[in-house]
């Protein structure tokens, strides 16, 4: 072993040793709990059950691609999936666009007491998703809600509301977290970019607009795919709705298809949906991340 | 206070005063129709959990017949009572469960994720890029697409439903490793580390004596960020265990939930443990407040 002259191990042996220490346990839970299952996933998905006659056991053997056959022929999980991404494509842009301009506001000289509207806004993101699926299942009911004006006339748990009676659950829990990475952005800007604006007249809008929001755009592209991330995972609200409404199915979305379809149990078939639906998040996000950084870099 | 109050007051002293030529009639306006967005915003935000506070303290009779978002007779610990006398108080345990599940998995995860991240910031090694990177890639994978083969996998070796089949998942959090390495980067000085080795001071000692002071506010805000991502996750449980005295409080409530319309009575209990289980998560948000804004200020923006 390479030593100094005090006789200690030398600065690369101990780093290394340093090294060990900082990473394996981290490196050793990533392998076991991310890397191994999502192998695990993959080689699952590439089973298939197959029966001597129609009374033998049931052997699982090599069926290569069968499984993917099966999930792209599969009407009911891409419906859900389209369902998700409808979801996404509105709900996202709203959640987020109010999250911009409660951050803009909030960074403005316009309002006092802002300290207190960031955590006011921010509390939601305290309730957990079931606990707050629980609670808006209350607040939507004809007859138990503070709001049975409204909720007698139109009712948000029929087939037709009830995604965006889901979509209100998810933009209530999730504004105030993502305004509050948005504002931390705002932050960051130096104040001396705004006082040539303010030195040529501009006022807080225009300021805003083209000095805040361009500035933005990074926080907005990170909350923009945490957010898709989010969407296509949907599963505690509409599997808590279920107990508010029949008009949310066991395929209502990606995950609670994989659920229903691994409790028939059909393993290979909901491993392989579980592999589409993680590599469609994945493509989904990074094309999200590179077109907003080609489109800054301009 | 920290960095977040002192910038706060540098901005507003810096602020000028409102331009000439009309500025401040425009501000008058401006200024109403943002209070005015505030209030409704803060009216959305806070009706239902006010709503949920008022139901928690109602007989069962007068949730029903009596106005949802004022008081009526006070039962709140009637309630409380009859939450906790339900099926030997299995409320209890859920909240137990719930906090050892969050409280102890995102204090190791925390301190897991720190050391990794801080070890990628600061020492050079082949490979480190590529580590970085398989580790980002991790905060992309969504967890709920683990939570099947995690099941298969701890059937295979009879381990689900366990507590460690929902404890040890939850120990891994690549958004915290990326998260500390942006942060030891920028707020650990080599020069330190480089002072710190020269007084004699093991690597590993110098990361717990010196480099989590000044990496404080990543590593409450990881730690914040991982316990409220336990305490919500919702999907791994309910594959995972079977056993009602292992499940988190989310879980046990929405069991319930789905109980309500063959026993009515099971409402009131979801409503009273709904308040109670988001209680813990408002007060350790509240009293961190001005750990993790400032640690959201640095991490997810570079």
């Amino acid at each position: 072993m390479a030593r100094d002259t005090a006789g200690r191990p030398s600065r690369a042996v101990r780093h290394r040793a340093a090294l060990a220490v900082f990473l394996v346990p981290f490196g050793a839970l990533f392998t076991l709990f991310y890397v191994i299952p999502i192998g695990y996933a993959v080689y699952q998905s590439l089973l298939t059950v197959e029966r001597e006659g129609t009374f033998g056991p049931a052997v699982q053997v090599f069926g290569g691609l069968t499984q993917y056959i099966a999930v792209f022929q599969n009407e009911l999980f891409w419906n859900s999936i389209g369902r998700v991404l409808l979801f996404g494509v509105v709900q996202v842009p709203i959640m987020l666009g109010l999250a911009l301009i409660l951050a803009l506001l909030l960074d403005s000289p316009l309002v006092r007491g802002s300290r207190f509207f960031r955590l006011a806004f921010f509390a939601p993101y305290a309730v957990p998703s079931v606990i707050a699926a629980i609670m808006w299942g209350f607040l939507y009911s004809p007859n138990l809600s503070p709001f049975t004006g409204v909720t007698q006339a139109v009712d948000f748990l029929s087939a037709d509301a009830v995604l965006w009676s889901i979509a209100n659950v998810v933009t209530w829990v999730y504004v105030g977290y993502n305004m509050l990475i948005i504002y931390s952005a705002l932050l960051a800007i130096p104040q001396e970019l705004y006082e040539a604006a303010r030195l040529d007249g501009a006022g807080q809008l225009r300021i805003a607009l083209s000095i805040k929001i361009p500035l933005v755009v990074p926080a907005l592209v990170l909350t923009g795919i945490f957010s898709i991330i989010g969407t296509l995972q949907l599963l505690a609200e509409p599997q808590v709705f279920q107990s508010f409404t029949s008009a949310v199915t066991s395929t209502f979305t990606p995950n609670l298809t994989i659920y229903s379809t691994a409790s028939v149990p059909n393993i290979s078939l909901a491993a392989a949906m579980s592999v589409v639906l993680a590599l469609a998040t994945f493509v989904l996000s990074f094309t999200v991340l590179k077109l907003t950084q080609r489109r800054t870099a301009r | 206070m920290t960095a977040t109050t002192a910038s706060r007051a540098s901005r507003t002293a810096r602020r000028p005063a409102p331009a000439r030529n009309g500025g401040i009639r425009e501000s008058a306006v401006s200024r109403t129709i943002a209070m005015a967005v505030m209030v409704v915003a803060t009216l959305y935000f806070l009706t239902p959990i006010w709503w949920l506070l008022v139901a928690s303290t109602k007989t069962r009779a007068d949730f029903t017949t009596t106005a949802p978002l004022w008081f009526a007779d006070f039962a709140l610990f009637d309630n409380l009572a009859a939450l906790f006398d339900y099926r030997n108080a299995v409320f209890l345990r859920w909240l137990a469960n719930s906090a050892l599940y969050a409280g102890v998995g995102a204090l190791f995860a925390t301190l897991i994720a720190a050391m990794a991240g801080y070890a990628i910031a600061k020492y050079s090694f082949r490979g480190r890029e590529t580590l970085f990177n398989v580790i980002l890639g991790g905060v992309l994978v969504p967890a709920t697409a683990l939570a099947l083969p995690l099941f298969l996998l701890f059937s295979q070796i009879g381990a689900t439903n366990t507590i460690w089949a929902v404890f040890l998942p939850s120990l891994v959090s690549p958004f915290g490793v990326y998260l500390s390495r942006i942060y030891a980067a920028a707020s650990v000085p080599d020069e330190i580390i480089e002072a710190a080795r020269i007084d004699g001071a093991g690597e590993v000692r110098t990361f717990f004596t010196v480099a989590t002071r000044m990496m404080a506010p990543a590593l409450v805000t990881i730690f914040l960020f991982q316990f409220v991502a336990i305490w919500n996750n919702f999907f791994l449980p309910l594959i995972m265990l079977r056993d009602e005295s292992l499940f988190p409080v989310t879980l046990g409530l929405y069991v319930w939930n789905t109980q309500v319309s063959q026993i009515p009575d099971i409402r009131a209990l979801v409503i009273i443990g709904s308040l109670l289980s988001i209680i813990p998560l408002i007060i350790t948000f509240l009293g961190l407040q001005r750990f993790w804004q400032s640690g959201l200020a640095s991490g997810g923006l570079k």
